[in-house]
């Protein structure tokens, strides 16, 4: 997807990018709250051994997620 | 007992904040723990002396990130904090935030400010803050945010003392309105303050956003919101996000001013590498495991030396009641209900002990949000939370402590299904009765040269109720609606070394819920289960001894042998034995006959008490434990009547095996589940699953083999 918007679930280990959206409006509110706004800073860190869920660190700490919760953050890339 | 002079002070703040350190040294040994009016939420208080020479009342609210609520916990937090004319309303909010990330804990603080109670500012963790080259400018924070501000280190204690004396001071309602509600909601929440004089505009517009939070309105206030709500045509959630989003820009701004030297992330590098081993493909879950194995093998053999010591020394307490009492009902009561009922209870506080040392433990050093990272794709195709991981495993010991270790499970219902499968999970009081059984029906022979077949048995029903467990868990899954949405969205905590104060404190308040609480329900029956094995209907118990000396065929036996005819006498014609005759035909297609019956019953005191009933009802009750040999050869000489052949035949024997892998048959466990679940819904719904599922089995086991 050249120029397409990316999401959470889709980056590597290592990789950072700016939050640009959501695709879930449950889970976002929820998202917003953990301090993961858009525009601001994610650092995609690891995933499980079983590839689900990840771990990713937004304001300053590490926070956990199931895949399809990655899936609903859109970051610009 | 309400003292209106008493202050009440309320702890709040993020999850791993703190808090709970805190609120421990504050209020050290007094505290207690009950539940907020009508919910299963646990309310913990204590008191606290302050430097003006009054008492407090600490409040330790759940942890929570926003006071929009997503769970019960949340809710009730959010109850209390909108409700601002009750006898329970806090006088003070203390809120703590982790020092070394204020960004997130300033989203709860700045709601609290604006809902307008007197609240004070406390930065935990100020030394990781300081290791981590974080430094604040405290006056213009607490010029800024206009509510006092005490940095503090809840483990080590320090600045507790000015945070007293700050609780101590008056203090006014903050007189910042951070978050401005929107333009198009002023007229509504202008009329909820006129209607129902609320005298904050963010606590009234909370009102409009949280219907489901105003149980504390009468039913017509409720209405009052609910018409104003449709009149402007108001939406809960509609501008959630955008407040969040405003918060945030507030907090932004906020911390570029007071940070004077912000953190560069180097300090949680041996967090980072540690993540690294404990997260590993391979050393991640095979130190996991090896966790999990040291965990089960001290609930399973460690804790069993204090619990022979508590049984032996109530056995003795009963025996020697039962010499210096006069005989008489009261005696034996006292002497054979309620000591050995007691005694039931307390031999369970070794293992709760020792598990909620190892889980207290994991939680504090932050390994059990890894643990969850770990195993949460696993347990979640089972309706299961990564976090039951804990609790099966534990349930191999002794489902007591198991039960009470799901309190970890955020998630109602995967904690919910964790509970009622847990028990089908092979714990430690059906080792006897598989022991016995096996022994009876499975030739002491070697499977492929090296394999006892015995063992080979008992690992099979193991994996039996294990596979039990996770395949209920699946079934309950699709059976269970919810409109709450499963999702994980959970901190990964940096590593930190335990608090062991925290975990004596732990220990301490498992071990008194379970002893107060469920040791009620534990107590009511072992009295109503003696009632039915000591009494019988007419006097037909209290002519036992003379119908059995008088019988011609005992003459020849010795005093030892008629004491023992007596026992077995007794209990068949006990209340337990004429129930064990009535319920014979319905266990009848599981290959029982009334003698099992009446095991099946009064084993549901506790499943190794099949043994000792077995051994009365073939009346060699009093030389059972010494010789277990004489009770298998006792069994196995016993005669079907209705086929001559031999009772406990192999098909006879599996039946029971099965029976008692699924069965409930244990008070302890109704008595727990009740006091988790604060109702007896779910512990019935249990006890019949549980039944049926074991019933089923074992007729289909009987039919099959025999």
């Amino acid at each position: 997807m050249a120029g397409g918007s990316k999401n959470v679930a889709e980056m590597h280990p290592g990789e950072v990018g700016i939050v640009a959206g959501f695709t879930d409006e449950y889970l976002s509110l929820k998202l917003m709250e953990m301090g993961c706004l858009p525009g601001s800073a994610i650092r995609f860190n690891f995933t499980a051994p079983l590839g689900d869920p990840v771990c990713i660190s937004v304001s300053g700490y590490e926070l956990s997620l199931r895949l399809e919760e990655a899936a609903a953050i859109r970051i610009l890339n | 007992m309400a003292n209106p002079s008493l202050k009440k002070i309320a702890l709040l703040g993020n999850p791993n904040s703190g808090k709970s350190s805190l609120f421990n040294h504050l209020t050290g040994l007094n505290q207690k723990i009950g539940n907020f009016p009508g919910v299963t939420v646990e309310k913990k208080t204590g008191h606290c002396a302050l430097p003006d020479g009054n008492n407090a009342e600490i409040i330790d609210l759940p942890g929570i990130y926003s006071i929009y609520p997503r769970s019960l916990d949340e809710q009730i937090v959010a109850e209390v904090l909108l409700d601002h004319h009750s006898p329970a309303t806090p006088d003070r909010i203390v809120v703590i935030v982790d020092g070394t990330n204020l960004k997130r804990g300033f989203l709860l603080l700045t709601q609290i400010i604006d809902l307008g109670l007197p609240t004070i500012l406390a930065l935990n963790m100020m030394d990781l803050a300081a290791k981590a080259g974080i430094s604040y400018d405290f006056n213009s924070l607490s010029r800024e945010l206009g509510v006092p501000v005490v940095p503090i280190n809840a483990r080590n204690g320090v600045g507790l003392e000015e945070l007293k004396r700050q609780m101590a001071q008056p203090l006014d309602s903050p007189s910042k309105q951070i978050f401005s509600i929107w333009k198009e909601t002023e007229a509504a929440v202008k009329q909820i303050r006129t209607k129902l004089s609320v005298d904050n505009n963010y606590e009234a517009y909370q009102f409009l956003e949280q219907p489901n939070t105003l149980k504390f309105l009468s039913e017509e206030n409720r209405q009052a919101v609910s018409r104003i709500r449709t009149d402007f045509s108001f939406f809960p959630g509609k501008f959630q996000g955008a407040e969040t989003i405003q918060r945030y820009g507030f907090i932004q701004d906020l911390l570029n001013t007071i940070t004077l030297k912000a953190s560069d992330n180097s300090w949680k590098k041996y967090s980072t590498r540690l993540d690294k081993i404990l997260l590993h493909k391979v050393w991640g879950y095979l130190i996991f495991f090896v966790l999990l194995i040291l965990i089960f093998q001290s609930v399973f053999a460690w804790a069993t030396v204090p619990m022979d010591l508590i049984d032996g020394a109530f056995a003795n307490i009963s025996t020697y009641l039962s010499s210096v009492l006069p005989e008489g009902a009261l005696s034996s009561l006292i002497a054979e209900g309620l000591i050995p009922g007691i005694g039931g209870i307390m031999m369970f506080i070794p293992q709760i002990a020792i598990l909620f040392a190892f889980i207290s433990i994991l939680e504090e050093s932050g390994y059990m949000a890894r643990v969850v990272f770990l195993m949460d794709k696993i347990m979640r195709k089972f309706g299961l939370n990564g976090k039951s991981v804990v609790p099966l495993m534990s349930g191999v010991a002794c489902a007591i402590p198991a039960i009470m270790a799901t309190r970890t499970i955020d998630n109602w219902k995967e904690r919910t299904i964790t509970i009622l499968v847990t028990p089908l999970m092979s714990c430690s009081a059906r080792l006897p009765v598989f022991t016995i059984l096996i022994a009876l029906i499975v030739p002491d022979q070697k499977a492929f040269g090296f394999f006892s077949l015995q063992g080979l048995v008992l690992m099979g029903l193991y994996l039996l109720g294990f596979v039990a467990a996770i395949l209920s868990a699946w079934l309950m899954n699709l059976l269970i609606k919810v409109k709450e949405r499963s999702y994980l969205i959970m901190e990964l905590p940096t590593y930190r070394i335990p608090k062991w104060s925290n975990v004596g404190f732990t220990i301490l308040e498992k071990t008194k819920a379970f002893v107060i609480e469920a040791g009620k329900i534990i107590m009511a029956i072992s009295v109503i289960l003696w009632v039915l094995a000591s009494y019988g209907p007419g006097d037909s118990l209290t002519n036992a001894s003379e119908t059995i000396i008088q019988s011609p065929e005992n003459l020849t036996l010795s005093k030892q042998e008629l004491d023992d005819k007596i026992a077995a006498y007794k209990l068949e014609h006990s209340y337990a034995g004429i129930i064990g005759k009535a319920i014979e035909p319905v266990i009848k297609p599981l290959g029982y006959d009334w003698k099992i019956g009446i095991a099946l019953i009064t084993s549901f005191a506790a499943r190794e008490v099949f043994v000792g009933t077995m051994a009365t009802i073939y009346s060699i009750g009093s030389v059972a434990d010494e010789d277990s040999t004489t009770i298998k050869e006792r069994m196995r000489a016993e005669i079907n009547v209705d086929t001559g052949g031999k009772r406990f035949t192999p098909a006879v024997g599996f039946s029971l095996l099965v029976f008692y892998t699924f069965a409930m048959q244990c008070m302890s466990t109704i008595a727990v589940v009740y006091r988790e679940t604060k109702g007896w819904k779910w512990p019935m719904i249990q006890l019949v699953y549980m039944t049926l599922l074991a019933y089923v089995s074992a007729f289909i086991v009987f039919q099959l083999l025999s």
